[in-house]
């Protein structure tokens, strides 16, 4: 599963998920609900660019 | 028309006034800003942001007066919000349009998207450097403060930090640095700190450790606003490690609005409360201070006390500008109580106090809800609720 990078920095690591958002870890980035923001500056999942 | 000033060897400041600015984006500015730009001559040279799109052609013109633009070799934006790269068309345009645009990875994104054109950008990352002749440029992303394009660049001879918006102030005089204005400036740093960066406070506190880590020689701090840092570039450091650890003091902000002077009476009532306890109080109506001006007492004050009327089973609309604006924010560490006035349904104290919640601020009281004109009783309840606001604070702060 990728790692994706938000445009504030942010990585959204799928092995840690976002626990304070009810996101268990393990959820692909894929797999987010479309109504999740990133947690830090509030971009939603669009502004995510995979990482390599 | 701005005079370029040498500000170290070969490095000019020719970026522009704007006197006349009272209002930047929702923020107050009484004295003006400046939007700073500069020039850094040497084998290549150099031109580190620009200004506001109107400032144009004064900028070109202060250019002038020190070389030829056309002999600009490289331009570096920092910072892609438009007061800072609303002249780089005309840059571009009057230097060669190919000439190449330092920028980071989001700011090449953020300049493709603000002029829907492309630029002949060379994307740099923090730790990149370019070298140019006996000169050293580095670079340090710093995503979030306050977008996600902003970067510092930095003169490694020298030891110049060109630092974008952050350390900036708006303020437009006829001084141009910490040691020709002393104390005075603080102020209007301190108002940009917490009406532009005050969110970003945990990344401001990252920002430190690591510029610290990196044991940066920091003998001049240009920001893109105001002031430059060349006395002491130590305390607007020290100012900002102290202004994102949001520490409470012993101040209470009083913030209110009111349609028949109810809500007011019961505001006085608090703040005499708070008073009579020795604890420092601001008493602020939300119509005769500006949103920005209510942050930026809010930044060290360790609570806050909310008082809105009901107006159509709601807040009254200006304390909702207030508050949003304040909640954007996320100021941290604070305790808050609600009070108002109403007439038959009274929602303005549970909106609030829901606000409150959303803000994680520490409630401390269920506030206190006056029917029409508070009479004597009501306002013993609302000088009680300043005491104990003012009480709760000291015992947190002891
Ligand atoms: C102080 C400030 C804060 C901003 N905060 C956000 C933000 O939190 N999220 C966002 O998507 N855009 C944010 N923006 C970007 C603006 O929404 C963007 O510049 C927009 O194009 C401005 O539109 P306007 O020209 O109609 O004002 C912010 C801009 C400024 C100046
Ligand atoms: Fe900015
Ligand atoms: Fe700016
Ligand atoms: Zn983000």
């Amino acid at each position: 599963m990728s790692k994706y990078e938000c445009v504030c920095g942010y990585v959204y690591d799928p092995a840690n998920g976002d626990p304070d958002n009810g996101i268990a870890p393990g959820t692909a980035f894929e797999n987010l609900p479309g109504d999740w923001v990133c947690p830090i500056c509030g971009a939603a999942k669009d502004n995510f660019e995979k990482m390599d | 028309m701005y005079k370029p000033i040498e500000i170290a060897d070969g490095i000019y400041s020719v970026g522009c006034r704007d006197w006349d600015i009272r209002d930047f984006h929702g923020y107050s500015t009484y004295e003006g800003t400046t939007y700073n730009a500069f020039l850094v001559l040497g084998e290549k040279n150099i031109l580190i942001d620009t200004v506001k799109e109107k400032f144009g052609d004064e900028l070109i013109s202060n250019i002038s007066r020190i070389i030829d633009p056309q002999k600009i070799d490289i331009v570096i934006s920092n910072h892609t919000e438009m007061d800072h790269s609303g002249a780089i068309p005309k840059v571009l345009q009057t230097i060669g349009k190919d000439k190449p645009l330092y920028c980071s990875k989001m700011g090449a994104k953020n300049l493709k998207s603000h002029f829907n054109r492309d630029f002949n950008f060379k994307v740099v990352g923090s730790g990149d450097e370019l070298k140019v002749g006996n000169r050293t440029i580095s670079f340090l992303e710093t995503r979030m403060l306050h977008w996600p394009d902003s970067m510092f660049t930095y003169l490694v001879e020298g030891g110049i930090l060109f630092s974008s918006d952050a350390f900036g102030q708006h303020y437009a005089g006829d001084k141009f640095f910490d040691d020709e204005i002393g104390d005075e400036i603080i102020p209007h740093a301190r108002k940009y700190y917490a009406n532009i960066l005050l969110h970003f406070s945990p990344r401001v506190q990252a920002l430190l450790k690591d510029v610290t880590k990196m044991n940066l020689k920091l003998n001049m701090i240009c920001p893109d606003h105001g002031i430059i840092w060349r006395d002491n570039p130590s305390k607007i450091i020290d100012c900002y490690d102290k202004w994102s650890k949001q520490e409470p003091t012993k101040k209470v902000v009083v913030i209110f609005d009111s349609m028949w002077d109810s809500t007011t009476k019961m505001a006085r009532a608090i703040t005499s409360g708070i008073e009579s306890e020795d604890v420092h109080v601001r008493l602020m109506n939300t119509r005769k201070w500006h949103r920005s001006d209510i942050m930026t007492e809010i930044i060290d004050a360790g609570a806050i006390a909310v008082g809105s009327p009901t107006l159509n089973n709601s807040i009254f609309p200006v304390i909702a500008d207030v508050m949003t604006y304040i909640k954007g924010l996320r100021p941290q560490n604070k305790i808050a109580a609600a009070f108002g006035s109403y007439g038959w349904s009274g929602e303005a104290v549970n909106i609030l106090n829901k606000e409150f919640a959303e803000m994680k601020l520490d409630i401390i009281d269920e506030g206190v809800k006056v029917q029409y004109v508070p009479d004597e009783n009501d306002l013993n309840r609302c000088f009680d609720l300043g005491v104990k606001i003012a009480k709760t604070l000291k015992e947190r702060l002891a």
